[in-house]
């Protein structure tokens, strides 16, 4: 057991330190073109796709060396390595394990450059965690699919051009061969039948939408993977989103900004720092932050020892979720009615942070895969118990 | 960066968990802990034979000289098994006497300790329970060439079974460590068995102990709260293995009670407890093997390590026990069933070294 890391790796740590003393200037100092430019310097490094082959234009990068990155990175909360949010979390890995090579040349370097949004189209109204269920079809039509349905909650879809969907091409209504069928599609948004009307959440903003296919054509060329093959194909695509270092490090700066929060507010003329119940909490999420932290490291570790793992990550998921919910609620809960004050109010407390803080939480805990969930995982695939 | 252990760790751990499989199941831990001296001398000189005992006292000294992480994945089976020793006890006296004594006291102390032929353990604190330099309050008086002890330790661990006893004491204000053995004159432990039959504690009485210079070991407040800091390192270790065995029973007894037609485990209100439970201990586990790591490479992280992963893991656990025997159903209220065994070492565990909200607050103090 150590935690050491090799001289070749504290040189990339330092490589990586030194250019964000060089790149990244403080917030007030950025100028307008500043996000334009880093998008350019971290393409130039490789960084972009840092663990991506390659002969794809990725990086090449290895695991550990992916983890400093990412902690690095988090730790000065430098902005992402691309806007592409989606493409480079799933979509272009799934590309790259399953796509032609005429594929991948069309859409990855596009990735890589942030040149337009994906999205992601799994849910349906009727269709959310029983994801494998769904009804979306797509029929052959010579060498196009003909797409009739409606996918529900894709983020980004307002903005987006292209979207990774699912849908159904076989086993129509079968619930018991429901995993069979499934077809993995790549479609272009402005294709002629397709609506796209965006969903405003409780927070106020409209970063979801609902999509309607009607008689949507799309080419077979666009088919990612075998036909009815797309269960697969989700599924390996989604493990990429695996280590959850860099949210640690996110996390524990959430905590430290907490912790200056309560030493600078006071309550009934004391600081709530010294109140036993607010030392307590905050001390319970920094156990929490720093056990998802180790979980991580002793994964990893197995990770890079080549002993495969199994649904452990569920459990980082699992804290992640509580922590977003408890943290969130935390500030707001301790301000009083102060911290219900949002940013349309004149004076309110750190701008109306902790209000949308509080408000932010259903992206992690319902959007990836509910908690209820999660625990179904854990308890079937690692403790071995019936399925419900 | 390898936050695993070597396959020299992983055989350590074959060896104990076979040993312990085969020489101390359920049955035999009932029936040591049903008995007058509540631990087995034949385990003993067995584990003296694998060389458990000596562990961590370094080979000139007839030790096996390995550290820490290698001990807690000695800890973590004894917890997972129950097996009633003095081992936690015997292993901090034989650690702090390696680190803190002089070469003619570990002369004297560890072959001993090693060879299993003295039992070993500390009595500390005068006011239980919090792990803080102030409730270490026994005042010595001063003798010539040495000093004397007058005073109770209360709840001292294996107090029954010890030999050598390393008491702490003040004296001119500095506190110190007092090698003090059973026959010496004025020196009496009591044994008494408490919720948790597989873990003895006593009250250690001393009249007039004199104790003469050589036997005196000089500490500094830093070196005491590192002594305690490995007790709740020790204590957290073995409630990993203790919580591991309450999910591994409560699982299989899920997957095989059939109620309403199917196994119960198939139901959420008993999956999603397990897999709940599942999350603790593995997060636990990783913040006790991070602390252990942290006694030998990098004490100054000590403090903040060891609390964080017993602070969590006495909350996490009681409440494990507590559910281990609620998902049993009646037959886990019973004396027969071993579930309760488990339950009642959560309570055991909970206060050691410090609760969690003690622990909790301690974070808080090294970090708000
Ligand atoms: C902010 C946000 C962004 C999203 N972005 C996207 C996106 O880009 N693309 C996309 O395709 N989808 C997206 N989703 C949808 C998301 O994947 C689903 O919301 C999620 O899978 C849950 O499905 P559902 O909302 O239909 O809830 P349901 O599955 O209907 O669940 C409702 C409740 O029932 C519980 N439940 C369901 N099944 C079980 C069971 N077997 N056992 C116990 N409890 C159960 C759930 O835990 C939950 O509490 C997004 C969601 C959110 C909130």
């Amino acid at each position: 057991m150590d935690f050491e890391y090799t001289r070749e790796e504290e040189a990339f740590r330092q490589e990586v330190r030194d250019f964000l003393d060089e790149n990244l200037p403080p917030r007030e100092q950025r100028g307008s073109d500043f996000m334009e430019n880093w998008l350019a310097r971290v393409r130039e490094k490789r960084w972009v796709g840092f663990s991506w082959p390659r002969e794809v234009g990725g990086g090449g990068g290895d695991i550990m060396s992916q983890v400093i990155l990412k902690e690095e990175m988090a730790a000065r909360r430098a902005p992402p390595l691309g806007t592409c949010m989606m493409g480079l979390a799933w979509v272009g890995p799934g590309i790259i394990q399953y796509g032609t090579d005429e594929q991948k040349a069309r859409f990855i370097p596009d990735i890589l450059d942030s040149k337009y949004h994906w999205c992601t189209g799994y849910s349906e109204p009727n269709v959310g965690s029983d994801l494998a269920a769904l009804q979306c079809k797509a029929l052959r039509d010579g060498d196009h699919y003909v797409i009739n349905g409606t996918k529900i909650w894709t983020t980004l879809a307002p903005i987006a051009s292209w979207i990774s969907m699912l849908v159904r091409t076989d086993n129509f209504g079968s619930e018991e061969a429901k995993h069979e069928g499934i077809t993995a599609l790549l479609v272009k948004l402005d294709a002629p039948g397709i609506e796209i009307r965006p969903i405003e959440n409780m927070a106020g903003q409209r970063a979801f939408a609902q999509i309607f296919f009607d008689n949507v054509r799309v080419p077979v060329a666009n088919r990612l993977g075998d036909e009815g093959k797309g269960w697969a194909v989700t599924i390996s695509s989604l493990a990429n989103e695996r280590s959850s270092i860099g949210e640690v490090t996110a996390m524990y700066s959430k905590l430290e900004s907490l912790k200056e929060l309560v030493r600078r507010t006071t309550r009934n003329g004391k600081p709530l720092s010294d109140k036993p119940s607010v030392r307590r909490e905050l001390a319970r999420f920094e156990a929490k932050i720093e056990a998802m932290r180790l979980n991580g490291l002793r994964y990893l570790t197995r990770q890079i020892r080549g002993q495969p793992l199994s649904s452990e990550t569920s459990v980082n998921k699992l804290h992640r979720a509580d922590l977003e919910v408890e943290m969130g609620d935390f500030a707001v809960s301790i301000l009083g009615q102060a911290g219900n004050q949002t940013r349309r109010q004149e004076g309110a407390v750190d701008n109306g942070s902790w209000a949308a803080d509080a408000l932010g939480w259903p992206s992690v805990v319902i959007g990836g895969g509910t908690p209820n969930i999660q625990k179904n995982i854990i308890a079937e695939r690692i403790l071995k118990l019936p399925k419900d | 960066m390898n936050f695993g252990f070597t396959e020299e760790q992983e055989l350590l751990r074959e060896q104990v968990r076979k040993f312990l499989e085969e020489r101390c199941p359920t049955s035999t831990v009932r029936s040591i802990m049903n008995s007058d001296a509540g631990y087995s001398s034949e385990h003993w000189s067995q584990m003296a034979a694998l060389g458990w005992l000596g562990l961590m006292i370094d080979e000139s000294h007839e030790g096996v000289g390995l550290g820490w992480i290698d001990l807690i994945v000695v800890l973590e089976e004894m917890g997972r098994s129950l097996c009633p020793t003095p081992f936690v006890s015997h292993c901090l006296t034989a650690s702090t006497l390696c680190e803190l004594g002089n070469e003619e006291q570990k002369k004297t102390c560890l072959p001993g300790l090693a060879s299993g032929d003295t039992i070993g353990t500390i009595a500390v604190l005068d006011i239980p329970d919090d792990p803080i330099a102030d409730n270490l309050t026994l005042q010595a008086s001063a003798d010539p060439g040495g000093i004397i002890l007058t005073g109770t330790k209360p709840f001292v661990t294996d107090a029954g079974s010890a030999d050598l006893f390393l008491v702490a004491y003040r004296h001119a204000n500095k506190p110190g460590l007092a090698i003090v053995r059973r026959q010496d004159d004025g020196v009496s432990a009591s044994s008494t068995a408490t919720m948790d039959l597989t873990k003895r504690t006593g009250t250690l009485t001393l009249e007039n102990v004199k104790v003469p210079a050589a036997q005196l070991i000089p500490m500094t407040e830093a070196q005491l709260i590192r002594l305690l800091d490995k007790g709740v390192v020790a204590v957290t270790a073995e409630m990993v293995g203790a919580a591991e065995a309450i999910i591994e029973m409560t699982t299989s007894y899920a997957r095989e009670r059939i109620q309403f037609g199917h196994p119960i485990g198939k139901y959420q209100g008993v999956k999603h407890r397990l897999a709940e439970m599942y999350v603790d201990v593995e997060s636990f586990k990783s913040l006790a093997y991070f602390a252990a790591w942290c006694v030998d490479e990098d004490p100054d992280q000590l403090p903040r390590a060891a609390s964080l992963a017993k602070a969590y893991a006495s909350d996490a656990f009681a409440q494990m026990g507590i559910d281990g025997v609620q998902l049993h159903g009646a037959i886990g209220f019973t004396q027969e069933y071993d579930i309760q065994l488990y339950l009642k070492r959560s309570k055991w565990a909970r206060p050691m070294f410090g609760d969690a909200d003690y622990h909790y607050e301690r974070v808080a103090a090294l970090t708000l």
